[in-house]
């Protein structure tokens, strides 16, 4: 069964997932860009996949590759000044890097679709809501404005904007924060995509609103079965929403578990000195444990290990080899499914 | 941390302290200003602080259409040495509490004692005295520095405005110190913000507030523009900057796990109202007011084994407009416990009723009719 319809121009009925392959596959994902101060290497070998009803969380520091990666996915990358040098993101088997532009903007908005952060700088300003969720129907299924609008008054129903036919013909500046994420939220989901990439959705929101709006994104995947890669810094979040993990550092992911299993025993030292930097809500503890120094400049990612400066257990031999991405087992020998990590001390780390 | 006694909140304070500011001479306010508070006193006492911000409507003839009402009657006390954490959504008028504090704002109604003077009504060389011991460190360090002037300048230049601390030939020397306390090399001095990166540059926002010896640091979300990682740096910089120097911290912030670690007491704001304030342990263990527990079990927590067992509270809609707030009780429209009672009467910050007589750790001001104790936190 194909997966991508090169020819149709209207929308073929909702795809189930092809055979038992993942929905999304990154492999060995190289980015660059080419700056006037030389060569930032922002992802260095990333490996991930997405099955249907699943969210990956894709946890880093600013600077570390995470929305690079999904800018890529995307295909909305810059270039130049970015680069992809090498790798393949294989959505349903098919490498979208070797697509025309023409395939790609089939799969963009209708099978793989994005929500960004900062929602009141995503939309636009001059056009009413109304308009720009209809947009996505009239120019990827060829609807009148008429039935554009009737379906966008149904989607903003769905994501419990309350009186959604009043609030139609509003501009952005009328919502408030929670209710423009949702705008944005309405707008990846208008034409059941199977993968939703989310980037730092909540970051701009309070608290209280946070929780509405991840409910609420929570309940929509469950409900289309759709993939979610949810890319964010905080790891309150990660640990609320996601299945399973990947932790980016310098480009590269550095430690992959299940969600229980990072929290509990991490298996890198960069993992391990991130949750025990963080301030707990239901304890007071005594100081704060802090990583030393600070993430590294992309153009002059130091040899070996990227994060050995500031490793408290760094040797000689995380300056020189940069440590692969080995499968983690129990101290039996035991395989633990899905586990991860890019340290050559990882039974240290994570076996005491 | 000294054992900090909370009195009940009285609305004239210090009422001798207040006389003598309309007979005291401008010198006179300016001694007891300058004069220290031991540890554990109160060192900044806000009672029923309000500030509105006019709405006009038209150009040439404005005329006042109604206003924010940004901050609508608060009172809190500040002890010497001890942090002060505010937390609240956006538009809770939090920052606008930290402008009135810095008397970067005039307020409207109310009065902020700061040893016993009230720096509402300071002007002039008493005021100077004021600023010079409050100071305050911002949000963004990205725009919070002036980038066209070096590190050596934005923190000296605090020294032309205040010259009596320290002599013109002793000033860098100064600087360099205090880069040097802030855990900088004193050797970037001649540096502008562009060549650090967040940490480092929040690390000079810092500097900046202490060049003057003051005794209060006003903290706006001083680490939410910061990764993960040195947000912890930035921390324990300003916990260890608290003991060297005595300071007291007003903490303001919107993430309140951050709050917990360095506070010691809690105030929580909703709409320009004080809704609850108690130490640490009364406000994240044993919350009264039902803003504050939907306000705690929101907050995701960094343990995927409490995901099933947590009590989760789902707060309905936004925060009204502070323009046009509800009757009585401000939290009513996104209350579950909310009845007749609370749109017709506001709750007065104060001890519960029921809870008055008792000493358990739910005796604390909570401004509710129906305070009741709910540990949200912690997993079932």
């Amino acid at each position: 069964m194909t997966t991508i319809d090169k020819t149709a121009h209207v929308p073929a009925p909702r795809e189930s997932v092809s055979g038992d392959g993942p929905l999304l596959d990154v492999r060995d994902l190289h980015v660059e860009f080419h700056t006037r101060d030389g060569v930032a290497k922002a992802v260095n070998g990333v490996n991930y996949t997405v099955s249907a009803g699943e969210t990956l969380a894709v946890l880093g520091e600013s600077g570390s590759g995470k929305s690079v990666t999904a800018q890529t996915i995307m295909g909305i990358l810059d270039m130049p000044p970015g680069k992809i040098t090498q790798g393949e993101i294989l959505f349903r088997g098919q490498d979208m890097l070797k697509m025309s532009n023409e395939e790609r903007r089939k799969i963009r908005g209708r099978k793989i679709a994005m929500i960004f952060q900062d929602a009141l700088s995503s939309l636009n300003p001059v056009l009413s809501v109304g308009y720009q969720l209809g947009e996505m129907f009239r120019v990827h299924q060829g609807l009148s404005k008429k039935e554009a609008k009737a379906k966008s008054i149904e989607l903003m129903d769905q994501v419990k904007i309350p009186a959604a036919a009043a609030r139609i013909s509003d501009f952005p500046h009328q919502f408030s924060g929670g209710m423009r994420q949702r705008i944005m939220i309405a707008m990846a989901l208008a034409l059941e995509p199977d993968l939703i990439i989310a980037d730092e959705p909540t970051t701009a929101l309070d608290v209280t609103v946070q929780a509405q709006v991840m409910d609420l994104l929570a309940e929509l995947q469950r409900e289309y079965n759709m993939g979610l890669i949810l890319i964010t810094h905080d790891l309150g979040v990660v640990a609320d929403v996601a299945d399973k993990i990947a932790v980016m550092y310098a480009g590269r992911i550095v430690e992959t578990a299940p969600v229980d299993e990072l929290y509990s025993r991490p298996a890198h030292p960069y993992t391990k000195g991130l949750l025990e930097s963080i301030p707990r809500l239901d304890q007071k503890g005594q100081e704060l444990y802090a990583i030393k120094g600070l993430p590294p400049n992309l153009t002059r990612i130091p040899a070996g290990c990227a994060f050995s400066p500031r490793c408290p257990k760094a040797q000689d031999i995380c300056r020189t080899d940069v440590p692969p991405l080995v499968p983690v087992t129990e101290q039996d020998g035991l395989e633990l499914v899905g586990r991860g990590s890019a340290c050559h001390f990882w039974k240290e780390t994570i076996h005491g | 941390m000294a054992e900090l006694k909370k009195e009940p909140v009285d609305a004239t304070p210090n009422v001798s302290a207040v006389e003598t500011v309309d007979v005291a001479t401008e010198a006179e306010a300016v001694a007891a200003i300058d004069a220290p508070v031991s540890q554990g006193e109160p060192i900044l006492q806000v009672r029923n602080l309000v500030k509105h911000f006019p709405l006009t409507q038209g150009i040439l003839f404005k005329k006042q259409i109604g206003a924010v009402k940004a901050v609508d009657g608060i009172s809190f006390d500040l002890y010497a040495g001890e942090t002060l954490g505010i937390v609240g959504e956006s538009g809770c008028g939090k920052s606008t509490v930290a402008k009135l504090l810095m008397t970067l704002e005039r307020a409207t109604a109310g009065e902020v004692f700061y040893k016993g003077q009230d720096i509402t009504k300071l002007s002039g060389r008493a005021l100077k005295a004021v600023r010079r011991n409050i100071q305050m460190v911002f949000q963004d360090p990205y725009t919070s520095l002036n980038p066209r002037m070096t590190v050596g300048d934005i923190i000296g230049e605090t020294f032309e405005i205040h010259p009596e601390v320290a002599p013109k030939g002793d000033r860098r020397r100064r600087v360099q110190d205090l880069l040097d306390v802030v855990g900088l090399n004193p050797e970037y001095i001649n540096r502008y913000p562009h060549q650090f990166s967040g940490g480092q540059r929040q690390r000079i926002g810092i500097a900046r507030g202490l060049a003057l010896n003051p005794e209060i640091i006003i903290c706006d979300e001083p680490v939410s523009a910061l990764d993960v990682s040195v947000q912890a740096q930035v921390i324990n910089l300003m916990e260890k900057l608290q003991d060297e120097f005595n300071l007291s911290y007003v903490f303001i912030a919107h993430d309140l796990s951050i709050v917990r670690h360095i506070s010691d007491r809690v105030g929580v704001m909703y709409l320009g109202k004080m809704a609850e304030i108690g130490t640490d342990t009364q406000i994240y263990d044993h919350p009264t007011h039902p803003y504050t527990q939907a306000l705690l079990s929101a907050v995701p927590v960094p343990d995927p084994s409490a995901r099933e067992g947590r009590d989760r509270i789902i707060l309905t809609g936004d925060v009204p407009s502070p323009a046009n707030p509800p009757s009585g009780c401000r939290f009513r429209t996104r209350c579950w416990k909310a009845e007749e009672r609370c749109a017709t009467e506001e709750p007065l910050l104060a001890i519960p009723e029921r809870f008055v007589a008792g000493s358990t750790p739910a005796t604390h001001e909570s401004a509710c009719h129906f305070a009741e104790e709910r540990d949200v936190v912690h997993a079932a």
